[in-house]
């Protein structure tokens, strides 16, 4: 099939504005009647349950945490991008399209885009209103800051908190709708499945995590804001809750799961010491504003301390490979490049898996006090992880999987395929193409939450009866029975290998074989492992306590579950796109100095995949995509 | 190095509770504390017995929801860190260690180490924001903002709400987490407008859920993971007093 993602025709610089005036309003008095299902508090999750609170709908939201606060949009640490040109740096809604649409490797749709980058100075505002402290400079402006794949200070910061400080407003935002009754909370609770009622969304299915019960919740539409899937990889950026099954639950009731193998891995982490690791702790981007990557330029000298290797000795090979950009070169150059150093056996630090991230240039320059007020948190996050003071010496760092591009499928209106199924955030796929680039994740998310579901979510009820189905409806109770059942099995396999065992084990395979360097070869081992080891996990798997009650193994384990289905989704894609692009780097496709090489003829599309049974083939439809506005080119930031 | 721990174990709300003893083998200086635990409770699964429940999520100090008392400290003996950036390297092989839940009225003990902390989101819910509707505000750099008072504000906003400030206080006092919010919006243009009303909510809220009164122990400060400082206390009753009809 070809999708069509039924985006506005004519100017660009209207796409947006027209097509807001060509959507139906649910009328006001009407708006209280609609119930929605908001499923998720992050920074998408919380500004959609908040301002359709606002607009007098019935909201209903559910996090998986004992708070709304606690979604992981509050570990953002670097910062939001908008298109103020505040510093009159030559910025603009044109420009911050271009970037996006540029650094995604022209694998994301334009219109989509084009909506965020005029958005994003909305959310600037909407935040300051909130309270949210973002840097100031000595006169009161608003300060900014540099990220990767600009060349324009755009990011706008608060320390290194940005994340929780704009979810905090969200949060805070939620709260004043709760009590005006608006929104009803459910926090504690995960969702496990999605009601489907001939052919449309009309509920959720959740496990209460603190009484173990599972219960029905209907709405006239469900939104999903559940964030990323990179947990797949075991080891990540992401907190330990994070999971694919929110989304994966909805693909096997029919909506189309989109791009699953363009995923993140960030170049800034800190490296990993041994089997213990439970996480992989991020260092922002932001850094690389101020710190300069290096390896030493002979093997011998790996061993040997920072401060030994003179700086003749020393190869900052992103300013080297990528002089324009240097170490603001986009995330997958940059962690592409780190990784190729390492291969080469000139990495430091255990294992030789690590590159220097040096400060030293900067302190001399602005001293160490500016340093410590831009980055202070994380420099004392880093003594803590590492015990070495990255004042004194370089930081060492490593990519780590971190954010996915990849999500369900959605129209322009942010709808699935499945009528009634909203997704928003992280969660879904499309405007970060094939990489994303940094501080536009929060951005997109509050554009998602604030400022495009509100519209969108009207057209599509107008033509819904508020109500017509209830939680009565047969299809809930085969849904309970269906959780009811997959909770009983984990319980009653009594094996001998712990949840964490497998999802390790599925990590391992992951990272290895479908992480940063991808090959024909690599995909189909992984293809073969992933069947073997998620029917060992049917047979094997290890859970004990009851179900009713707090049973953090039962959560862990059906999330381990539906990473052991949508791990060989996400490898299936990676081997179908023949072409090396953003974060999707296949070893037969790239040029003879080692970069990304695209087939624009044969896979400007997006993969849409429809889940057929864990034993049946995926099947592809494709969504063309079309740049009207901005040239295919090679990308390149030499 | 191995470690003896004593760790509170409670089936639920109505159960009485114990302090049990598990022995932490080959624990590498290097893992977290919840690493070290997530390798007691592997072997506890191993052995068909139920793992310790705890929260946590983030694990990156940022969330607020890891929360453990460890040798009577919230967060435990380092300065500065959540229980989920604690390192084993400040532990001694040996070492025996005490490993408890938030205890307060106002948090409830659902399971083992995991308690209910709603009471601090309702305080949010009475008045922690300015009443902003999404769409038609300023321009962000309509209204300045002094960089001395964004650095403040920002200062009182790193509150993650995990609930130490209350779990050190011999009273359980939330003055810590309701001062910071207070602070942080009457320090900002954006909430000077209702900062009379949100204050007097806040603290009506707060006396309602059941937390104490401050008593100038600041041991609410010792154990703020965040280095929130008390003086957002002061404040506080500054913006009360201001607040309170003349
Ligand atoms: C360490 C780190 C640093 C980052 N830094 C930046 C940055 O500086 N700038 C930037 O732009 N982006 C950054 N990002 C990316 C960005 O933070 C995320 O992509 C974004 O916040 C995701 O928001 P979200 O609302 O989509 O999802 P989340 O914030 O992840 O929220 C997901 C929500 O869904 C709920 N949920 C999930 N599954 C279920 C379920 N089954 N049932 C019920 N509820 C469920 C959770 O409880 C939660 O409330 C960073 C990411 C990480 C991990
Ligand atoms: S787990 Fe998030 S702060 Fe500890």
């Amino acid at each position: 099939m070809i999708l069509d993602g039924k985006c506005p025709t004519g100017p660009i610089q209207d796409s947006w504005d027209k097509h807001r005036f060509d959507m139906k309003l649910v009328n006001p008095a009407n708006k209280r009647k609609y119930k929605i299902l908001v499923v998720g508090t992050g920074l998408a999750g919380g500004a959609a349950a908040a301002s359709l609170g606002e607009l007098g709908y019935n909201v209903e939201a559910f996090c998986y945490q004992d708070s709304a606060r606690r979604a992981h949009s509050i570990a953002a640490q670097g910062g939001i991008n908008a298109a103020k040109n505040y510093p009159n740096d030559g910025d603009s809604i044109y420009r911050l399209f271009y970037d996006t649409i540029k650094g995604g490797d022209f694998r994301a749709r334009e219109a989509d885009v084009w909506r965020l980058a005029q958005v994003s100075n909305n959310i600037i505002d909407q935040c300051v209103a909130q309270g949210v402290p973002f840097a100031r400079d000595y006169a009161g402006y608003l300060d900014t800051r540099s990220f990767g794949g600009a060349q324009v200070s755009r990011t706008f910061y608060a320390r290194g908190q940005t994340g929780q400080q704009l979810l905090l407003g969200a949060y805070q935002a939620l709260m004043r709708q709760i009590k005006v009754g608006t929104v009803k909370l459910h926090a504690r609770r995960e969702m496990l499945d999605l009601v489907v009622v001939d052919g449309v969304a009309k509920g959720i299915t959740v496990r209460n995590l603190v009484s173990g019960e599972i219960e029905s919740h209907w709405g006239d539409a469900v939104i999903l804001a559940t964030g990323g899937y990179m947990n797949v990889f075991y080891l990540s950026t992401n907190a330990m809750g994070c999971s694919v099954t929110a989304t994966w639950k909805a693909a096997k009731k029919g909506a189309f799961f989109a791009n699953p193998c363009y995923t993140q891995i960030h170049p800034t982490c800190i490296p990993q010491t041994g089997d213990h690791q439970s996480k992989l702790t991020l260092m922002s981007e932001s850094l690389r504003n101020d710190g300069r990557c290096w390896v030493p330029k002979k093997k011998e000298d790996c061993e040997k301390k920072a401060a030994d290797i003179p700086e003749d000795d020393r190869d900052y090979y992103l300013e080297r490979k990528y002089p324009s950009f240097g170490n603001l070169a986009p995330r997958d150059i940059a962690s592409r490049a780190a990784k190729e150093q390492c291969d080469d056996e000139r990495g430091v630090g255990p294992g030789k898996r690590g590159v220097y991230l040096d400060f030293q240039s900067s302190i001399d320059r602005v001293g160490e006090n500016t340093i410590a007020e831009r980055y202070g948190n994380l420099f004392q996050m880093y003594e803590k992880i590492t015990d070495e003071n990255a004042y004194k010496q370089p930081m060492r760092i490593y990519p780590a999987p971190h954010y996915a591009m990849g999500g369900l499928w959605i129209d322009y209106n942010c709808m699935s395929n499945l009528p009634g199924l909203f997704v928003l955030g992280e969660a879904n796929f499309s405007v970060h193409g094939a990489n994303r680039l940094g501080a536009s994740a929060l951005m997109q998310g509050l554009a998602d939450g604030y400022f495009v579901i509100p519209n969108t979510i009207a057209h599509y009820l107008v033509g819904v009866a508020p109500g017509a189905v209830k939680a009565d409806h047969p299809e809930f109770k085969k849904s309970v029975d269906e959780v009811q059942g997959q909770v009983d099995t984990l319980l009653s396999i009594n094996g001998t290998k712990t949840v964490s065992e497998f999802h390790r084990e599925l990590g391992k395979i992951m990272w290895e074989n479908v992480g940063m360097a991808r090959s024909e070869e690599s995909l189909n081992f992984a293809l073969k492992k992933i069947p073997e080891l998620r029917e060992e996990f049917w047979q094997n798997v290890k859970v004990t306590g009851s179900k009713a009650e707090v049973n953090s193994q039962i959560e862990n384990a059906g999330r381990v579950a539906d990473f052991l289905e949508f791990s060989a989704l996400l490898t299936k894609d990676a081997l179908t796109r023949e072409e090396s692009c953003g974060g999707h780097f296949r070893v037969e496709h790239q040029t003879a100095d080692g970069e990304a090489m695209r087939d624009d003829e044969n896979f400007t599309y997006v993969a849409a995949w429809e889940f057929k049974g864990n034993d049946k083939e995926p099947e592809l439809h494709k969504e063309p995509l079309k740049f009207d506005n901005i040239k295919l080119a090679v990308r390149s930031y030499k | 190095m191995n470690l003896i721990l004593h760790v509170w174990r409670q089936n639920g709300p109505n159960d009485k509770g114990r302090l049990d003893q598990y022995e932490a083998k080959n624990v590498s200086p290097d893992s977290s504390f919840l690493e070290m635990l997530d390798e007691v409770n592997e072997d506890l699964i191993k052995k068909g017995q139920i793992p310790i429940e705890f929260d946590h999520d983030c694990r990156e100090g940022i969330c607020g929801t890891c929360s453990q008392v460890i040798n009577g400290i919230p967060h435990g003996p380092d300065k500065l860190v959540t229980t989920c950036q604690l390192h084993m390297r400040k532990f001694k092989d040996g070492d025996h260690i005490y490993i408890e839940p938030w205890r307060s009225k106002a948090f409830p003990i659902i399971k083992d180490l995991v308690t209910d902390r709603n009471a601090l989101d309702r305080i949010i819910q009475a008045y922690g924001y300015t009443s902003t509707h999404t769409g038609g505000v300023a321009d962000g750099n309509a209204m300045l903002v002094p960089k001395v008072a964004a650095d403040e504000a920002m200062d009182a906003a790193a509150c993650i709400g995990c609930g130490a400030c209350v779990a050190a206080c011999p009273n359980a006092s939330a003055m810590l987490f309701t001062s910071a919010k207070v602070s942080q919006l009457a320090l900002l243009p954006q909430g000077k407008a209702e900062a009379a009303k949100r204050v007097k909510a806040m603290v009506e809220q707060m006396d309602s859920e059941g937390f104490g009164n401050c008593t100038n122990h600041y041991e609410c400060q010792a154990a703020c993971p965040k280095g929130i400082s008390v003086s957002f206390i002061s404040r506080m009753n500054r913006e009360m007093m201001k607040a309170l009809p003349q």
